[in-house]
């Protein structure tokens, strides 16, 4: 199918429902008495990770774990580049180790896509976040969530809240929900946090959450990371919540059948009240499930098949 | 070789029939193969009066040749009961040639429990094996050279061709 995945910008629609058909399989996969299948058996996979993460680390252990491959987890930089060794040098003494996979995280947009040009033939990169660049897998186990509960893309209503001008999430979302057939997508944010132009990603832009959420199928809310608060973006955490959390109050204003989604991890009565997240209508806990699915589709597609 | 699909449905389904008499099983777990196993799967389960539900294998992610070919992209879930420990399956197929499949089937088959036995219906037995694996209920065996292939369509109606490739 491809070689690497390292956004959602350049996908087809077919790639895209390929990913999610699979991903419905792999599901199947975690409620039996074996949750394992011997698809990547022999294969090793490196959780190659130079910035912090819980959450996306242990699911793409866990997904190749599932298909029985070796995962070896590197943590970069608490290691080799605090003695002053290059990615490149990095990447070398990995690769001599005969592995078949990278899965980077690092905080400079790109950075997956260089590694990609600099691999050995035959090693698959996937993009487990870069910058604010993109988190393809984030957003294709946001997909694979939305259409499990409502069923197709087309003629849904999206809301996008919160810190959009760093969210490598939300341009990843965008990017599959557009190709997907949706057509109503909302950004809501305060003007510092929206970035110029975003309409040319093809969507609505607020500065109003009572505006933007109203007939909401979706409510995607984002981490709002403290370290932005520093940089004058922003007043305080408590007016912040004021004008652009989630209460059960602003939530109404949505669809009656809304779903609340957050990609994690969760800053309490800073974006979204308790009530909400732990609410009927959130499905947080469901998307880190569905990550690992969603993680084994990509995974097996990437590796399958002479390249 | 017999090509008639009613006589050979109905053979099967007696085979299957004796079989089931013989080691005293009256509600067995019929268990088809996509896509072409399911529909056998799903005559012999009426013919024999099963109220059970069937079980449907899809061996994607078992197969032998994954790194060569790739992942089948119109892979589906299997659908089988979350735990078939101390069951007797019989395991369907339409065509049986090298046996990949079935030995594919077999391993998925154990990730869900410990059957009490698991044995083989096959509509057709083509030859051609390239792993010791036998079925136990036949609708017809015949020797097909390597460039005829058997192939049920269906499901509505169900029929047999044979195709020659070059």
């Amino acid at each position: 199918m491809m070689q690497h995945f390292l956004t959602t910008e350049s996908l087809s629609l077919d790639q895209l429902t390929t990913i999610l058909n699979t991903a419905d399989s792999f599901y199947k996969v975690d409620g039996r008495h074996v949750k394992k299948v011997p698809l990547l058996r022999g294969k090793t996979i490196v959780n190659l990770f130079f910035e912090a993460s819980t959450r996306t680390r242990t699911t793409f252990e866990l997904a190749a774990k599932r298909l029985s491959a070796d995962v070896l987890n590197i943590n970069v930089s608490a290691s080799a580049t605090v003695k002053g060794e290059s990615l490149l040098d990095t990447l070398r003494n990995i690769e001599a180790m005969d592995v078949d996979m990278f899965i980077i995280r690092h905080q400079d947009s790109g950075a997956a896509e260089f590694i990609s040009q600099h691999v050995a033939p035959g090693i698959s990169v996937i993009n487990a976040g870069d910058g604010r660049h993109a988190h393809p897998t984030q957003a294709m186990l946001d997909m694979f969530t939305i259409r499990r509960i409502k069923q197709n893309f087309s003629g849904l209503k999206v809301a996008i809240v919160g810190d959009l001008a760093h969210s490598r999430v939300a341009r990843s979302q965008i990017h599959a929900l557009r190709t997907l057939g949706t057509k109503d997508i909302r950004v809501i944010a305060p003007k510092t946090l929206l970035p110029s132009h975003v309409e040319t990603l093809g969507v609505r832009a607020f500065q109003n959450m009572e505006e933007g959420l109203s007939d909401a199928d979706i409510v995607i809310m984002l981490r709002l990371q403290k370290e932005r608060m520093q940089g004058a973006l922003l007043p305080s955490e408590h007016e912040y919540f004021n004008l652009f959390g989630l209460t059960p109050e602003r939530l109404s204003l949505a669809a009656k059948d809304a779903t609340v989604m957050h990609p994690g991890p969760i800053n309490r009565g800073v974006e979204i009240s308790s009530e909400v997240a732990d609410g009927a209508q959130s499905v947080i806990l469901e998307q880190v499930s569905n990550g690992i699915a969603v993680r084994m589709a990509i995974m097996s597609l990437l590796a399958g098949g002479e390249s | 070789m017999n090509t008639d699909i009613d006589s050979l449905l109905t053979s099967l389904a007696d085979q299957t029939r004796t079989y089931l008499d013989s080691i005293g099983e009256k509600s067995p777990l019929i268990v088809g193969i996509r896509t072409g196993g399911i529909w056998v799967a799903e005559y012999l389960h009426r013919s024999l009066n099963l109220s059970n539900t069937i079980g449907i294998l899809d061996i994607s992610f078992y197969r032998d040749d994954f790194s060569r070919l790739g992942l089948n992209p119109q892979v589906r879930p299997s659908q089988l009961p979350l735990d078939i420990t101390d069951q007797n399956i019989i395991l369907v197929d339409d065509i049986l040639h090298t046996g990949r499949t079935v030995r594919a089937a077999m391993n998925e088959l154990f990730d869900y429990g410990r059957p009490a036995s698991v044995s083989l219906a096959v509509l057709i037995d083509r030859g051609g094996r390239e792993l010791p694996i036998s079925a136990q209920m036949v609708g017809d065996v015949g020797e097909l050279p390597t460039h005829q292939h058997v192939k049920l369509t269906g499901p509505e109606p169900l029929a047999l061709e044979i195709i020659t490739t070059d």
